[in-house]
């Protein structure tokens, strides 16, 4: 990563023009050509660099289904039920943290039922309780990561 | 969100074509005219249902090592109040109001901060310390130990 995808990651985190040639305008203000950063968006995509690039939607306005949960994995299970979680294509996000709850991971469904039945699923394949902590007031989403 | 909404939502779920006319891409693929596909992107950013589009960048390769999920029991007549505030720090990327899970999780806000040091993330803790004063009833940090799985999909 050198300066030039540094001011990339930067100047669009902050948005991105909806207009015919948008890769071109924001080439533009960032002082390259449009095939630079095609290019450069393309390597930081598969570097994983960026995990992402385009709209980011905002679950429940789009009629869907968004929850954190966790679960208490014993040690000798991890593996095993990391497996059976992470088979869920529901699963968006997975995380190993320290805590008794060891295992933190995202549910993203386009209907509440499917969210419901995935949950559900998840307790009977595992036979683990699921603590499911859906949002109750969204006070902040965002920031800006400095490259 | 109609139909056509639903169906330019799954298009770019894994993110916008990188060709020099990406809304001329989707507008082929959905069958519908690139002027179309611009007016619903931006009517769907002014209604909300886009909360922005650009790039997220994996924490970790830009340095951030340290993520961690700071989680805080504080009383439910304050937790909007709080929550607002703590939102509002320069370092928090989510913050909620989530449910507890008593006896075995007593927090009710939870709130994303980002390091490249240990030592920075603890003087952000102190600062959300300082912000909660005599309200916090109690707070962990749980930092993540391993990625499981992160799929490109990204919402919130």
């Amino acid at each position: 990563m050198d300066n030039i995808d540094r001011q990339i990651i930067n100047h669009l985190q902050d948005g991105f023009p909806v207009c015919a040639a948008p890769y071109q305008h924001a080439a533009q203000q960032l002082g390259i050509s449009e095939a630079e950063l095609l290019a450069r968006l393309q390597a930081l995509l598969a570097d994983g660099t960026l995990s992402r690039f385009g709209p980011l939607y905002h679950a429940e306005r789009v009629g869907g289904a968004l929850t954190l949960a966790a679960v208490k994995v014993p040690p000798e299970r991890y593996d095993e039920v990391t497996d059976i979680i992470n088979a869920f294509p529901e699963v968006a996000h997975n995380y190993q943290r320290n805590h008794v709850l060891n295992m933190w991971f995202v549910l993203a469904t386009e209907t509440p039922a499917q969210l419901q039945q995935a949950l559900a699923d998840i307790e009977q394949q595992t036979g683990l309780p699921v603590y499911n902590m859906p949002k109750i007031n969204e006070y902040f989403v965002g920031l800006r990561l400095e490259a | 969100m109609d139909a056509t909404d639903l169906a330019l939502m799954r298009a770019t779920q894994a993110g916008l074509p990188l060709v020099p006319e990406p809304y001329q891409a989707l507008a082929e693929q959905l069958g519908i005219s690139a002027e179309q596909v611009m007016a619903r992107l931006v009517a769907m950013q002014a209604a909300g249902s886009i909360r922005r589009i650009g790039a997220v960048p994996n924490h970790y390769k830009l340095g951030y090592r340290y993520n961690g999920m700071t989680v805080w029991n504080v009383p439910d007549a304050h937790v909007d109040a709080l929550g607002a505030q703590i939102g509002q720090l320069p370092f928090v990327s989510h913050c909620y109001h989530r449910p507890r899970h008593l006896p075995d999780w007593p927090y009710n806000l939870f709130a994303m901060v980002h390091g490249k040091s240990l030592a920075e993330v603890d003087g952000q803790i102190a600062q959300i310390n300082a912000v909660l004063g005599e309200l916090n009833l109690g707070g962990e940090v749980l930092y993540s130990t391993r990625i499981l799985k992160k799929t490109g999909f990204r919402s919130g």
